[in-house]
């Protein structure tokens, strides 16, 4: 057989290792393996690819997608298309970051050991809290890991609000999560879009925490202060789900009297690709720093006096607290929070209020010629949004986004499939890499399909 | 060096956004309006570029060097499958697409799922779990439905752990409501077994094992403990953190276990990002399929593929969509290039395993002296009651070699321990210099032990106060306020100060 291009090892090498270790064959290292549980038999998988018929295979599949690049999409509900600038592949391709695993000896890794301790500073930043981890799996687990904090920190109480216009993906995890947590998932209902805070802060009463999203899963601006408030008032944490790229012309939940801000950071510099992987960034106050889960990098000295940066606070973590610590998380998404704070300081303050400026124009046009050139009505008219919006097609959304993908324009997401009475309603996201001519487009395309 | 923070100058910028004349007036209401923006950093591209190009040259991958950190899997990550990810195919599809704009995605992932079927020798799989220990807790989920539609999960409580475990096995018994029960381990290195049929009965949930285990010893009484497990009605949960020895030689499903997770950045190559991101799908056994999460990836009668969300006894979501699409598609890539040699891999990766302790064992000591499979824990103890010079002291002074450093004091049962997994991605040359480094260093313990507690000499920073990091922590910049550097940097010239 030929030599694999991943493997090195000579007839010779193979030779003198089995020599110094004392055994006559490779088989004969496999001898503590109990013969009855041995695989007597070949894997059963396709012959080995050589690296040209492998990229045409990929190719092959990867063509049977119809990607973001091929349709013109509108498609978001927690997911956007924004553009990932040149610089971020760069760097997150330099192979000294990607192939170091976590920083366990930090003065082999001062490299992303820093990098990190200037991510936990722009999530800070842009958040308005004391302390950041250095990322989770998505936005949906940090928002489980934020009911864990929870039951910690209000001992006793057992019940978690969650707003029903917080994305369903979110929701769903947290439920998953939660009987494992000992807790119960009570939902409080939107009222026309938005979450009422009076309404609220009567389900907040007795609860761990209250969960909202800002903007909300329709797109809507909740009255945000409002329902952070409503929490306080019950002695419950309240927790903000935010999307970072709003934090430009929106306010800081750490302004408002939240305890935990965090969300998903896929739209900050990582590709859509079909779901992940991304990075879920979570913050919080001072208060609360020894429940963080997951890795936290902290500033410190060497023995010559020079700054550098360690992993610390470990004694929250699973290596050392084992069934006591504050979470299970060991691998985060380091290379994809990497990933943003590379994006985010490409984008630097300037950028980030120009980039909420310019989705905000574009949603407020969309607005516009979705109802004056395709002739639909907003679901919420009265509601302030971001960058996404919620409008009514007149029939299935599903039907609409099927008749209107066969012109070439994925129009939304039908969010009746995860809101009943939603059937007809259809999601609209734009993002800065939208324009007004495709605007224009989605418009005349759904005065064509949509009623 | 600076902080990107430290390199910013108000005014400067690397973005350039959209920006569109004559769109209708738009904005937020006042009570929502940000008040102060975020101090970002503000710095042209340039200077961004070489900031983050910097860092990377202080930072130590698979791509710089040896990296034999034990349980970790450091194998070479193939190139090929970083181009393969970017397609756009690939990088810019969205997971809420209609299923047949996405049949080349979950075609890779169905298929995905056949192959680890196949690796693990059991009936289904879910990719959504995100890491090992995500892996872990979702199938601690499972275990938990299991026994909730047979009437007993009041009654089974208790999770099996032995005390060589990774601490994520009894941080996901807590995070999954259960508690953990410790099992011992023996003269061997195997799990201790007149302890653990002490410790077995209607009250016990389930065993969660790693064989091999973090010692790097297969468990050969892997075959009785079935017995004893599946005899009290419990289940057995594989951590999968160690299937880099035994690809194609022996399947978790053949040993008995009912649900296994894979790391798909341990074995099957996604890269290790500095820390994530990782892959921990599980496969389980067939009673255990229904509870697995939503939606499941399936392949249709016409032989389309499909998303599957009418499961009504599963456990629900874990993390959003269907896993991490990207990391899926790098390990697919990574096992269509091996298929069947997936064998040939793992016995790579235990026969480099085995040299190694082979030449090492006679310097340090083998607190279990047995063939190990794709890694080994030898002990600094010798060295620390001779000279002083402990397990960290060692690993410090390997960085002056060149080398990264095993992963030291784990597992607990070995003091001083020096955890060492070299994988199948080296050549005889690099064991062989790793090895000459290991064997010159302990002479070094005898000759100069100052040298090893003064280690690391020529990285970018000498030894780090990690106490000091955890009393006072610093935890973010602090701009105007931040604490600056008690002394000057100084070049530190390699060893110079020793020579007198």
């Amino acid at each position: 057989m030929t030599q694999h291009p991943f493997l090195a090892l000579t007839d010779a090498d193979r030779e003198a290792m089995l020599r110094t270790i004392g055994v006559s064959s490779v088989a004969e290292l496999f001898r503590d393996i109990p013969p009855g549980v041995r695989l007597d038999r070949e894997l059963q998988l396709e012959r080995p690819l050589s690296e040209a018929e492998l990229s045409t295979h990929m190719g092959e599949l990867a063509a049977r997608n119809v990607d973001m690049e091929r349709e013109l999409s509108f498609l978001g509900a927690g997911v956007y298309d924004h553009y990932v600038p040149a610089v971020v592949d760069t760097l997150m391709q330099r192979g000294e970051f990607l192939t170091a695993y976590t920083p366990y000896q930090p003065e082999m890794s001062q490299g992303v050991l820093q990098a990190i301790f200037e991510y936990q500073t722009a999530i800070c930043e842009l958040t308005g809290m004391d302390v950041s981890n250095a990322s989770g799996y998505d936005g949906a687990t940090v928002t489980a890991d934020a009911c864990f904090i929870a039951k910690h920190a209000r001992p006793g109480k057992t019940t978690i609000v969650v707003t029903e216009a917080t994305s369903p993906q979110v929701r769903q995890v947290v439920k998953t999560y939660a009987p494992g947590f000992g807790l119960e998932i009570v939902e409080v209902p939107h009222r026309n879009g938005t979450t009422d805070p009076d309404e609220l802060r009567r389900a907040a009463e007795g609860a761990a925490a209250v969960i909202f999203q800002q903007p909300n899963v329709f797109g809507c601006l909740e009255p945000a202060p409002e329902l952070a408030a409503a929490a306080n008032d019950a002695e419950a944490l309240a927790v903000a789900h935010v999307d970072l790229l709003s934090l430009g012309v929106l306010e800081a939940p750490g302004r408002y009297g939240c305890a935990l801000a965090l969300g998903e950071g896929q739209a900050a510099g990582n590709f859509p690709s079909y779901g992940g992987p991304h990075y879920g960034f979570l913050a919080t106050r001072q208060e609360f720093i020894r429940r963080m889960p997951g890795r936290i990098v902290g500033e410190t000295a060497d023995t010559a006096g020079q700054r550098g940066y360690v992993l610390t606070l470990q004694t929250r973590e699973q290596h050392i607290r084992r069934e006591k610590a504050t979470s299970n998380i060991t691998t985060n998404q380091t290379l994809l929070a990497l990933g943003g704070l590379v994006y985010l300081t490409w984008l630097g303050p300037q950028g980030l209020r120009e980039l909420g400026e310019t989705c905000l124009s574009l949603a407020a046009y969309a607005k516009q010629q979705l109802q004056e050139r395709a002739g639909l009505e907003l679901v919420f008219p009265e509601r302030a949004t971001f960058k996404e919006l919620a409008v009514r097609v007149g029939r299935n959304a599903r039907d609409v986004i099927r008749d209107a993908r066969e012109r070439g324009v994925h129009p939304g997401y039908a969010i009746g499939r995860d809101y009943e009475g939603m059937d007809d309603v259809l999601l609209v996201a734009v993002t800065e890499k939208r324009t007004p001519a495709e605007i224009d487009r989605l418009a005349d395309v759904l005065a064509e399909v949509a009623r | 060096m600076k902080l990107i923070y430290e390199r910013s100058q108000a005014g400067r910028r690397a973005s350039t956004i959209p920006q569109h004349e004559g769109l209708p007036p738009a904005g937020v209401p006042e009570e929502l309006r940000r008040a102060e923006p975020p101090r970002l950093p503000e710095v042209p591209e340039f200077e961004l570029v070489r900031h983050f190009t910097e860092l990377s040259t202080r930072n130590f991958g698979v791509d710089t060097g040896f990296y034999p950190l034990g349980s970790c899997t450091m194998k070479y990550n193939p190139r090929v499958n970083e181009r393969l990810v970017g397609l756009p195919g690939f990088a810019s599809l969205h997971p809420l697409q209609d299923e047949d704009g996405v049949q080349g995605a979950l075609e890779l992932e169905w298929r995905l799922q056949e192959i680890l079927r196949e690796v693990t020798g059991l009936d289904a799989v879910s990719l959504q779990p995100a890491a090992g220990s995500q892996g872990e807790l979702t199938g601690l989920m499972l275990v938990r439905a299991h026994f909730e539609a047979r009437g007993e999960s009041e009654q089974r409580r208790r999770v099996v752990i032995p005390d060589t475990a990774h601490g994520t096995n009894p941080a996901s018994v807590t995070m999954s409501g259960y508690e953990m029960t410790p099992v011992k381990t023996d003269a061997r290195g195997n799990i201790d077994l007149d302890d653990l049929r002490t410790k077995v009965d209607d009250h016990t949930a389930a065993l969660m094992l790693t064989n091999p285990s973090t010692l790097g010893l297969f468990d050969e009484n892997i075959e009785e403990i079935e017995k004893i497990f599946h005899g009290a009605g419990a289940l057995m949960y594989y951590d999968g953190a160690n299937l880099n020895a035994v690809c194609g030689i022996s399947r978790p499903g053949d040993m008995g276990f009912d649900i296994v997770h894979i790391n798909l950045h341990k074995t099957f190559a996604q890269p290790h990002g500095g820390g994530g991101p990782g892959g921990g799908p599980i496969a389980v056994r067939d009673i255990l399929e229904p509870y697995l999460p939503v939606p499941a990836v399936v392949r249709n009668d016409d032989g389309t593929f499909g998303l599957d969300f009418d499961r009504p006894e599963s456990i629900g979501k874990v993390r959003a969509f269907t896993g991490p699409f990207g990391v899926l598609v790098r390990s697919y890539a990574y096992i269509r290039m091996y298929g069947p040699r997936l064998r040939e891999m793992s016995e790579t990766a235990v026969l480099n395993a085995n040299y190694v302790r082979a030449r090492l064992k006679d310097a340090y000591e083998l607190p279990y002296d047995r063939l190990c499979m794709h890694e080994f824990v030898l002990s600094a103890r010798n060295l620390k009651r001779d000279h002083g010079v402990t397990a960290l002291d060692v690993a410090k002074r390997l960085m002056d070699y060149g080398y990264h450093p095993p992963t030291i004091y784990f597992p607990l049962v070995v003091p001083e321990a020096l955890m060492i997994e070299p994988t199948e991605t080296e050549t005889k040359e690099t064991l062989d210099a790793f090895c000459d480094a290991m064997l010159q260093i302990a002479k070094e313990a005898a000759e100069s032990p100052e040298l090893l507690k003064q280690a690391p000499h020529n990285r970018p920073v000498r030894r780090l106060d990690e106490v000091r990091a955890a009393k006072h922590p610093v935890v973010k910049y602090g701009f105007e306020q931040h604490p600056q550097p008690d002394v000057e940097p100084v070049a530190v010239e390699a060893l110079s100060h020793l020579d007198d």
